[in-house]
């Protein structure tokens, strides 16, 4: 059976399920409890499952994924939800000091089951102090898994795996999503592992990686060079850590030609790692210099016109592929 | 520990005693009917569409910011907030520069790049900066002040933050900071009693924000943040024990948002009675009753002083909506100095 969700509703009935699957599993953030969260996501959980399992926090985001460490080590599995993802700098150490080498630094006697769930605004005018998108900072930290669904439907998929995962997630949805359009998901239960992108068009001429918000992005502008007569394969990365270089490689070999979209700046941004591995691997299946659409190395403008003329889209993918391919 | 006063409102025949005469009196009204006016507006816009993004407006808070405004002189410096289009309004950035930075045109404050949250932003009227990230702005005044304590200049600086700032760690770290330093830095937490939809009571261990404030040491005082006199005087008394070296000090107004959080928020959380309760200790009209009661204003006077704000507005609105948005190849410039 399948039936229409938003993304917020996907991801509520991720934790909802996993919630009814594990009592071991809680949810703490700030509004995330009386008002289902600033946007929704964890709306009706508080009326289920209770105030011992779902808590309102200060607003204290070192304290919240401190806590979430502390609470994983001695055995409960929380996902701490941190409502910007501007705000993880605050509890940046706990994350990248502590649960993500907590592991490696005991020596394998401990684990850190988390989830940090996070979401960045870019594209709602929300100025330069809630719009940023750092997921790439994070690739600097073996041990912590980074997570970036872009559908609806991958969004469930992937955030009951990060639970039930013995290791951090971090967990970075798109704010801009949440409650644009609605997907067929799955009634019936269904998992999507981490660490595998997904092909989600096949094509022959160019592969388009793209990762959260752009990969809409990129199957819009797939669909409009479809009708030109270019065929365009696009990979969702979907997990940026650890990263499924294999699937883009293996693209790469068939359409001899890439281009990485996605919303960090340009430098040091995912598409750079991206790139990296391909030409460290498949420099010689490549006909033509990777080309890489990213934010510009710029703070986010608040301006509605100059956000959006800062922001990867489906215009700047068509123009860079059919001068790629033309 | 420090000792905590309470100041509560303070009666109209008091106002003599402190010097404030008519003229002074009046300009602080003129000014909380500007930021009540204005926030009006800004609402307005919103929901016709004209205005894009979040907004967080300082209705209901009139006080605070104007009491704390008319006590500074023009070199001091403040630290807003995202909720700080009055903290710009009561230090006089014209109104027209804030409406245009909450359109993100190029005349508004930043320019268009910071929008509503930091629209405070002018440093030409000493607000050089207003932050969106809860609490952060705290340690950042403690700097300011090792800066002018350090260059030995007389200036002081005000911080502006919420109840729910009291609970980051850069209010605990900044403010230890500040005792230790014994730097001219005055605290203002404008306690509305709510961060974003959760009330004080269920995110807030201890007495007081005035209290917590005074285990660090720190002269702390709570005061009725709907009295823009008892702000006002309060904050006399502070500036003048700061310019003369007496380390920092911090003021808890108790105070409550007219409305929601942000402009799209209905506020459905607050009961209905806690509502009414504090709609009738509404700053300006309290103020207004009180300077009739002194025989400074009637009801016609304080009809023509809204009217006139309304016809300033009306120009304001034309001319911001009006204003051009900067040209994306002109960013750059602003990313480095050099
Ligand atoms: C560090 C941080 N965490 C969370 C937020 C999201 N947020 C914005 S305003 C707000 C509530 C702040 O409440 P308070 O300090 O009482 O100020 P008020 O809005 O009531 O003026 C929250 C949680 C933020 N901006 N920064
Ligand atoms: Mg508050």
């Amino acid at each position: 059976m399948e039936r229409e969700l938003s993304f917020a509703e996907a991801l509520n009935e991720a934790l909802r399920e996993e919630m009814r699957r594990d009592e071991r599993v809680i949810i703490f953030g700030e509004d995330v409890a009386v008002a289902g969260g600033v946007y929704k996501v964890t709306k009706g959980l508080l009326e289920e499952f209770g105030p011992n399992r779902v808590i309102d926090t200060p607003i204290s985001e070192a304290a919240i994924v401190g806590a979430a460490v502390g609470a994983a080590l001695m055995g409960l599995r929380p996902v701490a939800e941190i409502m910007y993802m501007d705000f993880l700098t605050i509890a940046t150490d706990q994350l990248v000091t502590h649960a993500a080498k907590l592991r490696f630094m005991s020596g394998g006697q401990l684990k850190v089951p988390l989830v940090v769930r996070t979401q960045y605004s870019l594209g709602r005018v929300h100025g330069s102090q809630h719009s940023q998108f750092y997921p790439a900072w994070f690739l600097q930290s073996p041990g912590l898994k980074v997570v970036l669904p872009a559908t609806p439907r991958d969004a469930k998929g992937l955030l009951k795996s990060a639970i039930r995962d013995d290791d951090p997630v971090l967990f970075v949805e798109c704010g801009l999503l949440y409650h644009r359009y609605k997907e067929n998901v799955p009634e019936e239960e269904y998992l999507i592992p981490l660490g595998k992108a997904d092909v989600k068009r096949r094509g022959n001429d160019v592969t388009v990686v793209a990762v959260s918000r752009v990969v809409r992005e990129a199957l819009e502008a797939a669909q409009r060079l479809d009708e030109r007569g270019i065929s365009v394969e696009v990979i969702d990365l979907m997990t940026a850590q650890p990263m499924d270089s294999e699937t883009i490689i293996n693209s790469v070999k068939k359409t001899n030609r890439l281009v990485i979209a996605e919303d960090s700046v340009k430098t040091g941004g995912l598409s750079a790692e991206i790139a990296a591995r391909v030409a460290e691997e498949a420099l010689e299946y490549l006909d033509s210099p990777i080309v890489r659409l990213n934010s510009p190395d710029m703070p986010v403008p608040f301006s509605a016109k100059l956000e959006q003329e800062y922001m990867v889209n489906a215009d700047k993918i068509v123009d860079a592929v059919s001068k790629l391919v033309g | 520990m420090a000792i905590i006063e309470v100041v509560g409102g303070l009666p109209p025949s008091k106002y003599a005693e402190l010097g404030l005469g008519r003229d002074k009196l009046l300009r602080m009204l003129r000014k909380m009917v500007e930021i009540r006016l204005f926030e009006e507006r800004v609402e307005r816009l919103f929901f016709e569409g004209k205005i894009t993004g979040p907004s967080h407006l300082y209705l209901g808070e009139e006080a605070i910011a104007v009491g704390v405004a008319e006590a500074l002189a023009e070199s001091d410096v403040v630290v807003s907030t995202y909720r700080g289009h009055g903290h710009a309004i009561a230090r006089n950035v014209p109104m027209v520069a804030v409406l245009a930075e909450i359109m993100g045109k190029a005349t508004g404050t930043c320019k268009g790049l910071g929008g509503s949250m930091h629209a405070a932003i002018s440093v030409e009227h000493g607000i050089p900066v207003a932050t969106a990230i809860v609490g952060s702005g705290i340690p950042i005044a403690v700097g300011m002040g090792l800066a002018v304590k350090q260059l030995g200049e007389k200036r002081v600086i005000v911080a502006f933050f919420g109840d729910g700032a009291v609970n980051t760690g850069a209010f605990h770290e900044g403010l230890n900071l500040a005792a230790i330093w014994r730097i001219p830095t005055l605290f203002v937490c404008e306690n509305n009693q709510y961060a974003e939809f959760t009330p004080i009571t269920k995110t807030f261990a201890g007495e007081s924000i005035a209290a917590r404030a005074a285990c660090y040491g720190i002269p702390s005082y709570r005061v009725d943040g709907n009295d823009v006199i008892a702000v006002y005087s309060t904050t006399m008394k502070i500036v003048e024990k700061l310019r003369r070296g007496d380390g920092p000090a911090f003021m808890e107004c108790i105070t409550y948002r007219k409305k929601g959080h942000g402009v799209y928020d209905t506020a459905w959380y607050r009961p209905r009675e806690e509502v009414e309760e504090w709609m009738r200790r509404d700053p300006i009209e309290r103020f207004g009753n009180n300077l009739k009661e002194l025989g400074i204003v009637d009801d016609g006077l304080l009809k023509s002083i809204e009217a006139e704000v309304e016809a300033e507005l009306d120009k304001v609105v034309e001319e911001a909506m009006n204003a051009p948005i900067l040209p994306f190849e002109q960013l750059k410039q602003f990313i480095y100095s050099t």
